[in-house]
């Protein structure tokens, strides 16, 4: 009986499978007199079925019908008739309101993905793109400009044009063009200054999809450019720390009084380089002199802030140097040189707290440091001093083994002499 | 006040027997005479085991948390500690060294012939104890390489036919290299293998002191063609001082090895960090490590690694039954046995030094 209940089961698993499979192949077969036609005209007319069937929508039993209305079933001008509901071309004002259709409907878009976000519309008439759009301008990005036609993908594919990979080269398509962009006169360098930032290189060099690209600051559908007052917020949803010492700091009030925005003043924008302690000070690389002048408190304060980091640093590279040179030297000093991870770590901390622009909170940090290296320093002429200790022992050692050596070689051939003079 | 303690001793331990014993044991002189000298010093590196590995165990603790940790602590805390390590390391590897050597200077020689075959015996199992020491203890300060390497040691004998995944349990103490396996080899290291190696060298010893030290057969023939020629030294003290010369050098090397290149301890074993590339074993099993790296995953329809292992289990085997086949009138005679010798000799040089350079 058992034997027979579980070849029942089998069965019925084999006859619900060979079903499905009837019935996708229908599906896959079934009459596109869109395709038909469409695939062999001239672009931008041309849709291919290999293309459409790349696209999101069509993998999940949408049609070219969906959008553009008609009847697929039918031949031409059934199938493109007003009775069959055809829409034709879809303006590009009405792109938005015909996407929202369906994702802006949360009932609907949950039957696809629960988890996709139906606000898009309602973020894109904030944006500069809508609000330009809603005005009359039909060269502002639209869906299908980032997200492209026909063959859609979601941003979770790496072949995506939202793909994080990808955001800031399909931005670029538009706002790296210098004609496009005339009419709004704003700057089309965005994309070259961002391909040799910091964040660009987390991102395309370290593989880290969750660093910045265009859309992390300026949002995706409602893109607008931060203004000066949040810039700050922008850059602490992921600089936290850096975020809280700069409010605490005299430069937050000094910064909203001259209208200058808080992060980009010192770090630039777009084209943002790993922060080096040249950035500090009061010399030719230095963005404090940019506003402060010999004899004012500020300049003070930037020539102490370089000068107790610069120390920590150079305290952190000589004992590392020499701890170096006592492991070269077969010296154990694993516990010295994890001690030196907790100086750097302090010299990051220090160097963190430098947006605090206070000497107090920065020594706090400096001070940590400095003392474990100087630790660690003592640690490594403590080794060195052993390894000379050791060298000295052998040197001695080697002497007494030689000297017995002797004494014993000279009392063998005494003993043998002695043998050989006795008489047989 | 000598004398009074020579009698008391005499008296309980027949002294002067023993002393009248040694002052007529002699030792062959002749120009092959130095090799007689790496089974002392053999012995030496033996003792010198013994001592700094007793020492080593005042303060190691066998477990996969403390390990590592002690060892340390040895090397950078306690008194002299990093030079008692050291020499117990350097004299681990020089004790395999002088061992491979002298079996071969036993082989050239051919010492191993009739009456000899169970003191050649004896000395290969003392090989293979040799080599289980190192194996054992090269586990024990638990760091990476080390974890390592007894990895793939021991997933090499869990491939051997029949009993190979038992027996790799049994070494490890499950089926994973773990805590259990480093208490495992350190009872190997510190009881079972001292145990078994102290009999079987006094075993070894005793069959040496039986039959009295081999004369090489090219020497014995020119001794017979001139008896005149024949000449020999006192055992105490004439060899026994040289002997004790060689020790005294063998300690000079040990402290400058252990003064100027301390043994290192790498970083302590994760066992859940992936390998870390270029693995290799100690040096002494280096050759059968390239060898079976070179060898094909499979040979007709069987397993290259276990064709390998098969191979090098029978070489062993041949090997330590060597005497049995350099009898008068025997089908494989002193040239076959001494080119094998040399091929063995050479096969392993060019392997080890291949490994050490392959990447």
């Amino acid at each position: 009986m058992v034997g027979l209940a579980a070849s029942g089961g089998w069965l019925r698993r084999l006859l619900a499978a060979g079903f499905l499979l009837v019935a996708a192949s229908a599906w896959a077969q079934a009459p596109s007199s869109c395709l038909d036609c469409h695939s062999s005209l001239d672009p931008p007319k041309k849709v291919t079925a290999e293309q459409f069937a790349t696209d999101i929508h069509a993998q999940k039993g949408l049609t070219c019908a969906s959008c553009h209305g008609g009847d697929p079933s039918k031949d031409d001008d059934q199938a493109m008739s007003k009775a069959a509901g055809f829409r034709g071309h879809i303006k590009r004002s009405q792109v938005p309101e015909l996407c929202a259709g369906c994702h802006a409907d949360a009932a609907y878009m949950h039957k696809y993905n629960p988890s996709l976000r139906t606000d898009q519309l309602a973020l894109y008439k904030t944006s500069v793109h809508g609000q330009r759009l809603a005005k009359g301008d039909e060269q502002v990005a639209v869906c299908t400009d980032c997200h492209s036609v026909h063959g859609i993908r979601p941003a979770s594919d790496s072949r995506s044009s939202v793909h994080p990979l990808n955001v800031a080269t399909t931005c670029s398509r538009c706002h790296s063009d210098a004609a496009r962009m005339k009419p709004y006169s704003i700057p089309t360098d965005q994309f070259a200054g961002y391909s040799v930032s910091v964040h660009h290189e987390a991102q395309a060099v370290r593989g880290d999809l969750s660093a910045p690209t265009c859309t992390t600051c300026h949002s995706n559908h409602g893109a607008a450019p931060p203004g000066v007052a949040s810039v700050e917020a922008v850059c602490s949803t992921c600089h936290v720390f850096q975020a809280q010492l700069f409010d605490s700091s005299p430069h937050k009030a000094a910064f909203a009084a001259a209208k200058m925005p808080g992060c980009v003043t010192c770090h630039s924008n777009h084209r943002i380089q790993h922060p080096t302690d040249a950035l500090l000070g009061t010399g030719p690389q230095s963005v404090c002199t940019n506003c402060h002048a010999e004899g004012d408190a500020g300049f003070k304060v930037a020539g102490t802030a370089k000068e107790k980091i610069s120390g920590l640093e150079a305290a952190i590279e000589s004992a590392d140097e020499l701890l170096d040179r006592a492991e070269r030297s077969g010296m154990d000093v694993s516990q010295a040189k994890l001690s030196q991870t907790q100086a750097r770590d302090a010299l990051t901390k220090a160097r963190v707290s430098i947006h605090s622009v206070t000497v107090e909170r920065i020594l706090q940090d400096v001070q940590a440091g400095t003392k474990l290296a100087e630790q660690n320093l003592a640690a490594g002429n403590q080794a060195l001093a052993d390894r000379d200790y050791r060298r000295w022992g052998l040197g001695v050692s080697v002497i007494v083994i030689l000297l017995t050596i002797a004494g014993l070689w000279l009392y063998i051939r005494e003993i043998e002499g002695r043998n050989r003079s006795r008489p047989a | 006040m000598l004398e009074r303690v020579r009698a008391w001793l005499d008296e309980r331990v027949a002294w002067n027997q023993i002393a009248e014993f040694l002052s007529h044991k002699t030792v062959p002189l002749h120009r092959y005479s130095y090799w007689y000298f790496l089974g002392g010093i053999t012995l030496f590196l033996f003792g010198v085991q013994v001592v700094t590995g007793m020492l080593l165990l005042l303060y190691y603790r066998p477990t996969s948390n403390e390990a590592f940790e002690s060892v340390q602590y040895i090397m950078t805390q306690v008194q002299f500690g990093w030079l008692v390590r050291s020499i117990h390391s350097w004299s681990a590897n020089l004790m395999v060294f002088t061992a491979i050597a002298h079996m071969f200077s036993v082989l050239f020689l051919r010492a191993y012939r009739k009456p000899r075959e169970l003191t050649w015996i004896s000395g290969m199992v003392l090989l293979f104890l040799v080599m289980g020491f190192g194996f054992s203890g090269y586990l024990l300060p638990w760091n990476t390489l080390a974890f390592f390497a007894t990895k793939v040691g021991t997933d090499m004998v869990g491939q051997m036919p029949l009993v190979g995944h038992k027996l790799m349990i049994f070494l490890r103490g499950g089926e994973e290299v773990s805590g259990a396996t480093l208490t495992r080899f350190f009872g190997f290291h510190v009881a079972l293998l001292p145990g078994i190696t102290t009999l079987l060298v006094a075993v070894h010893l005793a069959l040496v002191q039986r039959q009295g030290i081999s004369v090489p057969p090219a020497i014995e023939a020119e001794w017979k063609a001139s008896p005149a020629a024949r000449r020999d030294m006192p055992f105490f003290p004439n060899f026994f001082l040289r002997e004790m010369i060689a020790w005294y050098v063998a300690l000079g090397v040990l402290g400058a090895l252990a003064a100027l290149a301390p043994w290192e301890l790498g970083t302590k074993a994760d066992p859940f960090a992936s390998a870390p590339a270029g693995i290799k074993p100690e040096w002494y099993f280096l050759f059968m490590f390239q060898t079976l790296k070179l060898i094909p995953a499979k040979m007709w329809f069987l397993d290259g690694e276990l064709v390998g292992l098969a191979a090098f289990g029978s070489a062993g085997l041949l090997w330590t039954l060597l005497p049995f086949f350099d009898r008068e009138g025997a089908r494989f005679g002193r040239k076959w046995i001494v080119g094998a010798g040399i091929f063995a000799l050479a096969y392993m040089s060019v392997m080890t030094v291949y490994a050490y350079w392959a990447k």
